[in-house]
């Protein structure tokens, strides 16, 4: 009696989850479906099983915006930015951390300010600043606001002070300096909040989209969140290379996400544990 | 120490502090980012408050977080529940789970605007082969932000879901067997044990959604733009239409004050509320 009732839970969830599943894949089976869709045949309704698939729609695309060029763009700066965030973050965290001087925390505070404050209340500024500065269509421009993270040098002090200070000590006494202990002793012991920032800023910056759509008119700077947005003004019922477009923006994020997928998934559950 | 804190300093007081100030500045001006400032005091603030428009992208910033709140916390709790059993292939059903998530907001936008096409969309079309009624969805000023808040809910039920998993497996199970021994059933210590235990997750998921929902803009720009006829403008999207549609950064500049402080006043009444229904292991 015990046993098939189990059992029969088990399978309901099997179900329920495998359904739901189902429901956060097909959006993105249904984006491939209509991009290889024939323009002609999409008025017609939705059908799964494409009667004369075409690759129509990607050459549109190709036509339309340097899209390779826009991907490169994308991939460019959310490394860039990923690796400032890191390396700015992990000094400015050993510094707060490690370091004494005077008025220590007064300025941690103002990078607490920084972090409280939404990108919404910076974008007229900042757009005002880069067009002063003539820096308007410029990799900088999309770097700018995301060489240094507040949330970063936060997250990683909190790591850092997490590393024993005996291990400092004893590098002390062997003669070793603070860059010396920052680069052999403390980096490589918060490999783990590392790992979570640089989940974050990659994120980050391959989604973000408020601050270039401000700071980018010409396609050569756009990246991919942008170069979509576009896309759908230029085609409003092209549909088929709006969704070829999605595809390839896709595509890149899904392989990063397939490969690290243990670390970002662990990432994010760290930031919401403590 | 200047040697190790310079690198993050200037950065952010070039491109955050530097700004913050500016924009306090530039609020209390009437200003169309072209023509010399004029100087207003706090006549911007005054006029957004007292105006109807500033009303309705609050109103509608404040459906679209109540709308998706519950949504993405009642989906999230019960896949994490659901996740937390041995399960096969539980692994792999997180990562699917997960990879709206990575996805940009303005491709789920993208994506969502189509399936919820209200002529030849697959949403309409199911719903009108089950015999139901076929919403206008983002045609339709009634359906516009129901249907920012399903795509957004589908495009964040992992990220909850994911942090509810991890506070599920901070709950020590001894407490959930010593339960068990004293005779309690699934529901009672459902209620009495894991949601009480997970309340410091419940606590981040609340605070971080409603930070993030009182900004809510990528997806509906690209899915309704605020329309149709302002029906699902939003408070971010009214700052960016005052600013580069309407010249009027002044307004645009306070408007994003107001925002910052209703988000700021929201935080720390949470904060401050946690005592009450937070407990910590």
């Amino acid at each position: 009696m015990r046993d098939t009732r189990s059992l029969t839970a088990k399978i309901a969830l099997y179900a329920a989850v495998l359904v739901g599943a189902a429901i956060m894949l097909f959006p993105f089976l249904w984006t491939v479906i209509t991009s290889i869709t024939p323009e002609g045949s999409l008025a017609d309704g939705p059908t799964v099983f494409v009667d004369n698939p075409t690759l129509n729609a990607y050459r549109t695309l190709l036509d339309a915006m340097p899209i390779w060029r826009i991907i490169l763009n994308s991939l460019g700066v959310a490394l860039v930015s990923t690796v400032l965030q890191l390396v700015t973050g992990s000094m400015a965290a050993y510094g707060f951390a490690r370091l004494h001087f005077p008025f220590k925390n007064v300025i941690f505070g103002f990078y607490l300010a920084t972090l409280m404050v939404p990108l919404q209340v910076l974008v007229v500024p900042l757009f005002i600043e880069m067009k002063t500065l003539n820096l308007q269509d410029t990799y900088f421009a999309l770097l700018a606001p995301t060489i240094a993270s507040a949330f970063g040098v936060f997250l990683l002090r909190q790591a850092v002070i997490g590393v024993p200070m005996e291990l400092d000590e004893a590098a002390t006494i062997d003669g070793a300096g603070h860059l010396r202990i920052f680069t052999t002793i403390v980096l490589p012991l918060i490999r783990p909040a590392l790992a979570t920032v640089a989940v974050f800023a990659f994120m980050g910056s391959w989604n973000s989209f408020l601050w270039p759509l401000v700071v980018i008119r010409s396609p050569e700077f756009m990246t991919l969140p942008l170069g979509l947005s576009t896309l759908q003004g230029q085609f409003t019922t092209q549909w088929d290379v709006v969704m070829a477009g999605s595809v390839v923006s896709i595509v890149p994020i899904a392989i990063v996400y397939l490969l690290a997928q243990r670390h970002i998934i662990a990432g994010v559950a760290h930031t919401g544990i403590k | 120490m200047a040697f190790f804190l310079l690198p993050s300093a200037i950065p952010l007081f070039v491109f955050t502090l530097v700004p913050m100030v500016s924009s306090l500045w530039v609020s209390l001006h009437k200003w169309n980012l072209i023509s010399p400032m004029e100087w207003v005091g706090f006549r911007n603030y005054t006029n957004l408050l007292g105006d109807e428009m500033t009303r309705r992208v609050f109103l509608h910033t404040l459906i679209y977080v109540v709308g998706y709140l519950p949504i993405v916390y009642a989906g999230g709790l019960l896949l994490a529940l659901a996740l937390n059993q041995k399960l096969k292939g539980r692994s792999f059903l997180r990562a699917t789970y997960f990879l709206p998530v990575v996805t940009s907001w303005v491709v789920v936008a993208l994506v969502w605007k189509w399936l919820l096409n209200p002529t030849n969309g697959l949403v309409n079309q199911i719903l009108g082969g089950l015999g139901l009624p076929q919403p206008g969805w983002w045609t339709d000023p009634h359906w516009a932000l129901p249907a920012v808040i399903l795509s957004s809910a589908w495009k964040d039920l992992g990220f909850v879901m994911v942090i509810l998993l991890a506070g599920l497996q901070s709950i020590p199970t001894d407490v959930h067997e010593a339960a068990k021994v004293d005779g309690s059933n699934a529901w009672q210590r459902f209620w009495r044990i894991t949601l009480p235990l997970l309340s410091p997750s419940t606590f981040f998921v609340v605070v971080i959604s409603l930070i993030n929902g009182f900004q809510v803009f990528d997806q509906v720009y690209v899915m309704t733009a605020g329309g149709p006829a302002g029906s699902s403008q939003v408070v971010v999207g009214q700052i960016y239409d005052l600013t580069f549609r309407y010249g009027r950064a002044g307004e645009a500049s306070a408007l994003s004050w107001i925002l910052f402080a209703v988000i700021l006043i929201i935080t720390v009444f949470q904060i401050r509320g946690q005592r009450r229904w937070v407990h910590y292991a």
